[in-house]
């Protein structure tokens, strides 16, 4: 009997632990990552974004980040259309996380330009005052390097040439990191592509009152002050206070954004709000 | 029944009594008590990083590398130590004869600790495969592997030569960790190197997610639940001086925990790009696993009848069956997190932690602090020097856990529905940061509820060390 005998404990304990390892997780590699999988115009990487993903794995920025949209209204409102299963296939590892702490960064490419990334890696709170991020400075400070870098992309198979290694030379970890978050995610350019129209009618909903000026303005230091300053004079972003724009040009720009400049969109607010920003920006230097 | 001298004081070539080695059991325990301590201090610290991101004072000392190390002090020095600790004691009574190698053992304490000597640098350094709980770069992989056959072949060699012809219950837990563990880290480990420090995953993307939660919710599995249970096993009827209540609820419970629990690893994977019939068996295995997590938890229980009594009078049972409850507690709450609409709400959230240190802080660490009790009389020849402080310690660890669990659950159900919330025009109520600046306020008190739990296993280790330095010697045969 199994209870006097441990070799044969041994062998049974050894199949009833096999049973559901080959079905949930050896028989999926079946299906998993064949062409039924593919999403066209997915690419590897290149040596920069793949030093800089390894970076993101030093630094353990998964333990706060995740990288898998959920295809849930939430989600996809929150951070662009929900992830694949063949967006993933050049990820080894895989970075899906299981916290967010932060946000997630599935769709991180492309939604800030690089000049917000390299102030916010150094330092998280001079963008957003109430982030708990830690400032990765430091990552100015050292190099790639590049033989190590060879070797990396020979051995997971990614097509890279002796002057993708060379145009390494002189890079920081840093560059390497934004390189990396400005490739997630962003492969197919969605973002040009979804920027959004607003539709319905573009017509200020409200009366230019105080109150909603005071909205506006709590608005603005809450979603745009980390590029355009909190007093519109700009930092990453131009100089808006003084802005001369038609209403409804002024509305349709904050919905939409302007795509590959740096501006995000941000129909996700919803068109009161934004209405509201639009009132108290036009109501120029009015506190 | 008799007991043999403890370690110290037994003579050399005493043949009649099996020649039991508790001196190794006694330092395995005090390096797993060492690795804990560590273990604890860095979740106040990376719990405090939170709410002052000034605490990351330097990069290898930034909460994405302290993260990991917390856990892995945690899992890997203070639970798998102890484990080793108490399986080589309990494997030695319920066969009733010494270790098979004593001086393999030896060599496996100092491998041990070199292994998580090596884990800490490396961590810090951020040496690290991303894989939760799986973190460790493939030369440490190679050590552990070399840890755990030589654990291995230890224990079944030992059993192979008891001298009691039935195995208790608490050796087949023990013998299906030791095969548990074996499968799901060699198929997760497998990895291509590029370096010394640096390998790339052998699996991509959708398919190395899977075997990676396959792992690491069986990781949970096998070193989370069966451990402890075949301590619970072993140490809730010496406690309380009666056998457990059902031999064939226990023979049920353990079968079909460990067929079931294997099937259920993409229920961290809920809404994910995993194929979908995988998280509907995850999330059908999950509920049904309810069952025989409450097979053991209901014997337990049934046990104490008639003698709920020691609640009251015997701290050892206190601990134990806190522990025990947290259990039941974490396995009615796990299969509810694996149901899909409560997953699409609490998923990533606050909430989890809440949940994760019900299991490591209340279950787990409960029972080993409960077992080692235990054995003070076998390690140290002597007496517990204060039962007052030791219920001391249960009141703080209690409160501590407490707070930290039930301080997370709010404030993630709180983040769940303000990252949900939306306006009757569609668009989203809350930007990610403004339900982050509501978060602060529970942190700190996550923060202040460490120090709790820090003070009381402080009184622990102050009662273990007044203890060995000058408690009362145990009269031999009431050992
Ligand atoms: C302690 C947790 C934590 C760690 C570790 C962390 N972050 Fe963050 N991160 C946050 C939080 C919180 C935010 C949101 C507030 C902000 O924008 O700073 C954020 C925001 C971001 C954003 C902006 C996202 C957006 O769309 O607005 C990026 C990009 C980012 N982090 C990258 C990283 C990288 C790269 C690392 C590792 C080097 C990292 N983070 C490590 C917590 C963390
Ligand atoms: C991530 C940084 C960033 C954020 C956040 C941001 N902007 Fe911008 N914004 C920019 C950049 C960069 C430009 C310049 C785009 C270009 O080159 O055309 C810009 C351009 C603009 C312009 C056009 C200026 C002009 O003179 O053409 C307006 C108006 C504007 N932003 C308003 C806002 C408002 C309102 C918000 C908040 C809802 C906001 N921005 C948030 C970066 C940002
Ligand atoms: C029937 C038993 C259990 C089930 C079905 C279960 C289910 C789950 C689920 C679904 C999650 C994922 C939560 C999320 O991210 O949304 C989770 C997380 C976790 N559980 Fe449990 N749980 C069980 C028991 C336990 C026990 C006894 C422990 C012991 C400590 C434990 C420890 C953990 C840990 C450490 C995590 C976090 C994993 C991570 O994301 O890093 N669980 N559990
Ligand atoms: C004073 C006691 C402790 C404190 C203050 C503490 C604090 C923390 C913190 C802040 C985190 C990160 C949570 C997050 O992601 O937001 C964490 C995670 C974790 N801790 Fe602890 N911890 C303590 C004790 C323990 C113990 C004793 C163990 C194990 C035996 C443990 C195991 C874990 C695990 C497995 C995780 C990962 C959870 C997840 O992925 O969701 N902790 N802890």
């Amino acid at each position: 009997m199994w209870e006097k005998n441990p070799v044969l404990f041994l062998v049974l304990a050894f199949c009833a632990i096999m049973a559901g390892s080959i079905v949930t997780m050896i028989a999926p590699f079946a299906t998993v990552n064949t062409e039924a999988d593919r999403v066209p115009g997915v690419k590897p990487y290149t040596a920069l974004e793949l030093a800089g993903r390894d970076i993101y794995i030093r630094e353990g920025c998964n333990n706060c980040h995740t990288q898998t949209v959920r295809p849930l209204v939430a989600d996809v409102l929150r951070y662009g259309p929900y992830s694949k299963s063949g967006e993933f296939v050049y990820d080894r590892p895989f970075l899906w996380g299981s916290r967010r702490t932060g946000p997630d960064l599935a769709r991180e490419g492309g939604k800030y330009g690089d000049e917000w990334h390299y102030q916010h890696m150094r330092d998280p709170r001079s963008i957003v005052p109430e982030s708990n991020m830690p400032a990765y400075a430091f990552l100015d400070h050292e190099k790639i390097d590049p033989d190590l870098t060879r070797r990396k992309m020979k051995v997971l198979g990614f097509p890279c040439t002796e002057a993708d290694i060379k145009a390494l030379a002189g890079k920081t970890a840093m560059d390497a990191m934004v390189a990396y978050l400005q490739k997630l995610g962003n492969d197919d350019n969605w973002r040009e592509a979804a920027v959004v129209e607003y539709q319905g009618e573009t017509k200020k909903p409200f009366e230019d009152d105080a109150t909603i000026r005071k909205a506006g303005r709590r608005l603005y230091l809450e979603h745009c002050s980390g590029c355009h300053g909190s007093d519109r004079t700009g930092s990453i972003g131009p100089d808006i206070s003084d802005i001369d724009m038609e209403e409804e040009e002024l509305f349709n720009l904050i919905y939409g954004g302007i795509p590959g400049s740096g501006m995000p969109g941000f129909s996700n607010l919803g068109a009161d709000r934004i209405w509201k920003m639009v009132t108290w920006l036009e109501h120029r230097g009015d506190e | 029944m008799k007991f043999p001298a403890p370690a110290g004081q037994r003579k050399e070539g005493d043949m009649e009594r099996p020649q039991y080695d508790y001196a190794i059991v006694r330092d395995f325990v005090h390096w797993s008590i060492f690795w804990g301590i560590a273990a604890v201090l860095v979740g106040v610290l990376i719990s405090f990083q939170l709410v002052a991101p000034k605490l990351n004072l330097a990069p290898w000392l930034s909460y994405g590398r302290l993260r990991p190390l917390h856990t892995n002090a945690g899992i890997f020095g203070w639970g798998i130590g102890s484990f080793f600790a108490l399986f080589y004691y309990v494997t030695q009574r319920l066969c009733r004869t010494g270790i098979w190698s004593r001086k393999l053992a030896r060599f496996q304490l100092w491998w041990f600790n070199a292994t998580i000597a090596a884990a800490a640098v490396t961590l810090l350094l951020g040496y690290s495969q991303s894989k939760e709980y799986h973190e460790l770069e493939w030369p440490l992989d190679i050590m552990i592997v070399v840890l755990w056959v030589v654990f291995s072949v230890n224990i079944v060699m030992t059993i192979v030569r008891r001298k009691e012809e039935q195995m208790y219950i608490s050796l087949w837990y023990i013998m299906a960790t030791l095969v548990g563990v074996a499968v799901l880290f060699i198929v997760n480990a497998a990895a291509v190197p590029v370096s010394l420090f640096k390998s790339y995953s052998a699996y991509a993307g959708t398919n190395d997610a899977n075997v990676q939660w396959w792992f690491g919710h069986n990781a949970v599995a096998m070193v989370l639940t069966t451990p402890p249970l075949a301590i619970f096993y072993y140490f809730l009827p010496k406690s309380t001086g009666v056998p457990i209540y059902s031999h064939r609820l226990s023979i049920i419970a353990f079968w079909s925990l460990i067929f079931m629990y294997l099937w259920t690893g993409a229920h961290h994977l809920l809404w994910t790009p995993v194929p979908d019939w995988i998280q509907t068996l995850a999330m059908a295995f999950s509920l049904m696993l309810i069952a025989p997590s409450w097979g053991s938890v209901i014997n337990g229980y049934l046990s104490m009848n008639g003698q709920w009594h020691q609640m009251r009078d015997n701290y050892l049972v206190k601990f134990l069956i806190l522990g025990i409850t947290f259990y039941g507690l974490q396995t009615l709450q796990g299969p509810l997190q694996a149901v899909r609409s409560f997953s699409a709400f609490i998923h990533y959230t606050e909430w989890v932690p809440g949940h994760v240190h019900m299991g490591t802080m209340g279950w787990v660490s409960m029972v080993l602090f409960a077992a080692i009790y235990y054995l003070t009389p076998k390690i140290y020849g002597r007496e517990i020097y204060s039962e007052k402080l030791a219920n001391l310690h249960f009141w703080l660890v209690l409160t501590g856990q407490l707070v930290y669990s039930v301080s997370m659950w709010i404030a993630g159900v709180m983040q769940a529905s303000m990252w949900q919330a939306m306006n009757p025009d569609g668009s989203l109520t809350y930007s990610f940061v403004e339900v982050l600046s509501k978060l602060y306020p529970y942190w700190w008190v996550r923060g202040a509820s460490g120090i709790i739990y820090l003070a009381g296993v402080a009184v622990f280790v102050y009662n273990l060390y007044m203890t060995a330095k000058n408690g009362r010697a145990v009269a031999e045969a009431a050992a």
